[in-house]
């Protein structure tokens, strides 16, 4: 069942359950931010609607920069207003920010230690339509390989703007990563955010595999356990809205409750959460696991929800992963 | 910045200053083992007119909010940024020594959080534009006046992002802003006008919303002169194309693009230093 200890969204598997996109959980925080705080600045490469910087231009327009579809020249500029007393956020897709000017964030945000929060839209597959050139698979992979940077993959729209307001306690660089479309509420207002903790979202008595999610993905990992559950099957789920710093004490509890492990992402298996569950793993308590994500294969245009299908990425396929594992 | 005529006595002081960087350099070069020659060397009395005379800073505290910023983009030939820091009292003219090395607080490609006073990581190219234009919209945004000086090379003008900044620059008409370009026409596989034709560069800079002066990079009271009429330009940014000698004061170094990317070895360094002690009494003897 749902952690009640979580105060988490009590209509989650109803038909008509509230969603809304990550990225407008981002657009909220910026404007709060910016209200609160008169050094916050936001830089976007031509993508302000539908990054969600919107709301913060229209309030704050002497502390907006548009820069044009420039994404190195827009987090080289971030990193000269984030080490002259300014926190900046860039603002684009993450194939682009952090794809395309990976070596310039490498270099003026995260070894030269900037105050500038990079985040990365329409990540994943389920950014559909447009194709896997705009569909980030690996964004996870290249900036947690950062030393110094943290990394937050929020589940929903209030953890994206609880994670955005927790990276802004920082002085130092982070990276946001943000979903197209909307995607059920699972938390609420209530709910605790700690960076450094990894919280178990489904409980139940006597679990035979522990599931590791992270973003949107939660949602389907939650799904599976509950019509596992029916099954009679019992599972934990586990929320890892942080990559780095990453809760290495949790994740080795929780992996040792069941013995067996699952990560599911919207996201290359091969260095997002997956790797970086395994790393832990391999080191402090090796674990058989299975890897639900994307394997080694870009993606194509469709529906998301065709696609996770299709990918072996929806909550049947975690449910197969799950059965799979526990008859191992 | 003193805004009255060089006198002459300052002027003096000034080359012998640049002398005195260039041997340092060599030096310093000779003991690292590894490193760039040819730029440093060329931009050696550019460092020396910022550092000795046009820079508002304070060496004793490296992060006064009201300095100038000198932002090096061209991170490789931070060994004559490294030199001018010593010999303007940033750190001990000593520490020249760990250039380089492991432990060292100069490392091969300056980094900020390494060497207060640096002011930005830079060694990757094409990215310290970007940066000079984050610190100047910073001082806008804060109404403070320091002026943020960029030191670009010619080459990594092939990098795009070089030019994604000049736009930006021309659109915000960023006057606390100064870009100087060490036109030294070589980069690491020979001239620049072979490997990738950069001219008209200031046609291109023109176009791009800026005003562009021309100067002899190697003229110490030239180059102050003119950054002194870009001080007097409020429109826009203002591009300075500084023409220097690649190895300038070296003779076997000048002009030659093999010495782009290494060090001299015991003998050269003997040689050089001959050249630039030669060239000392020289600077003295015709203005005593």
């Amino acid at each position: 069942m749902l952690n009640p200890d979580l105060k988490l969204n009590e209509k989650l598997f109803d038909e008509d359950v509230e969603s809304l996109a990550t990225r407008d959980g981002f657009g909220q925080a910026l404007v709060e931010l910016g209200e609160k705080n008169p050094n916050v600045v936001v830089l976007t490469a031509d993508l302000s609607e539908s990054t969600r910087t919107d709301g913060f231009e229209k309030k704050f327009p002497e502390r907006f920069f548009e820069v044009g579809v420039a994404e190195q020249n827009m987090a080289a500029i971030a990193a000269g207003l984030g080490t002259s007393g300014k926190m900046a956020f860039i603002s684009s897709y993450a194939t682009f920010s952090p794809g395309k000017n990976w070596e310039t964030i490498r270099t003026t945000i995260v070894y030269n230690q900037a105050n500038v929060k990079v985040a990365g839209h329409h990540s994943g597959i389920m950014t559909g339509p447009d194709g896997a050139t705009h569909q980030a698979t690996e964004d996870i992979a290249i900036t947690r390989v950062w030393p110094g940077i943290e990394v937050y993959v929020p589940c929903d729209a209030i953890e994206a703007k609880k994670a955005t307001l927790e990276s802004a306690k920082i002085n130092g660089p982070a990276y946001l990563r943000f979903t197209r479309d909307k995607t059920p509420i699972i938390t609420t207002k209530e709910t605790p955010f700690n960076k450094n903790k990894v919280q178990t979202f489904w409980i139940s008595e006597n679990p035979q595999a522990t599931i590791f999610a992270c973003g949107y993905m939660l949602y389907f990992a939650l799904l599976a356990a509950k019509n596992l559950e029916s099954q009679g099957i019992n599972v934990l789920v586990a929320n890892v809205s942080t990559i780095k710093p990453a809760d290495e004490e949790s994740i080795v509890e929780l992996s040792k409750k069941t013995g067996k492990v699952i990560t599911v992402e919207d996201h290359q298996i091969t260095g997002g959460l997956g790797g970086m569950i395994a790393e832990i793993l391999a080191k402090k308590s090796p674990t058989p696991m299975e890897f639900i994500g994307l394997k080694d294969t870009f993606a194509e245009s469709g529906n998301w929800k065709d696609l996770l299908k299709k990918y072996e990425m929806d909550e049947k396929a975690i449910e197969k992963a799950v059965e799979n594992i526990i008859n191992k | 910045m003193d805004t009255t005529a060089l006198l002459q006595d300052k002027l003096v002081e000034l080359e012998l200053k640049a002398n005195q960087a260039r041997q340092l350099l060599i030096e310093t070069l000779l003991e690292a083992g590894s490193g760039h020659s040819a730029g440093p060397l060329g931009m050696t009395d550019i460092f020396t007119a910022f550092y000795f005379y046009i820079l508002k800073h304070d060496p004793k505290n490296p992060d006064w909010v009201d300095r100038d910023r000198l932002i090096l983009s061209n991170g490789h030939i931070c060994p004559i940024r490294y030199v001018s820091m010593a010999m303007a009292g940033y750190f001990p003219i000593e520490e020249l020594k760990t250039l380089r090395k492991i432990n060292s607080r100069l490392q091969g490609h300056p980094h900020r959080s390494a060497l207060p006073g640096v002011e930005t990581t830079s060694g990757p190219l094409g990215e310290g534009l970007s940066q000079g234009i984050g610190i100047a919209l910073a001082a806008k945004l804060d109404k403070k006046n320091y002026q943020v000086y960029v030191l670009a090379s010619d080459g990594e003008h092939q990098e795009g992002n070089t030019w994604e900044a000049a736009m930006f620059a021309g659109k915000h008409k960023l006057n606390n802003l100064t870009l100087v370009i060490d036109r030294n026409n070589i980069q690491i596989d020979g001239f620049t006008e072979n490997v990738m034709p950069l001219e008209p560069l200031k046609e291109k800079y023109l176009s791009f919303g800026w005003e562009v002066l021309e100067v002899d990079g190697n003229n110490i009271e030239a180059f102050i002169n003119t950054v002194k009429e870009a001080r007097g330009i409020f429109e826009k940014p203002v591009c300075i194309i500084a023409h220097t000698i690649p190895g300038m004061g070296v003779s076997f170094m000048e002009k030659d693009f093999t010495w782009h990317g290494k060090p001299p070895n015991k003998e050269e360094a003997q040689k050089a230093l001959t050249q630039l002690r030669t060239l000392q009494g020289r600077i003295q003897s015709e203005h005593q």
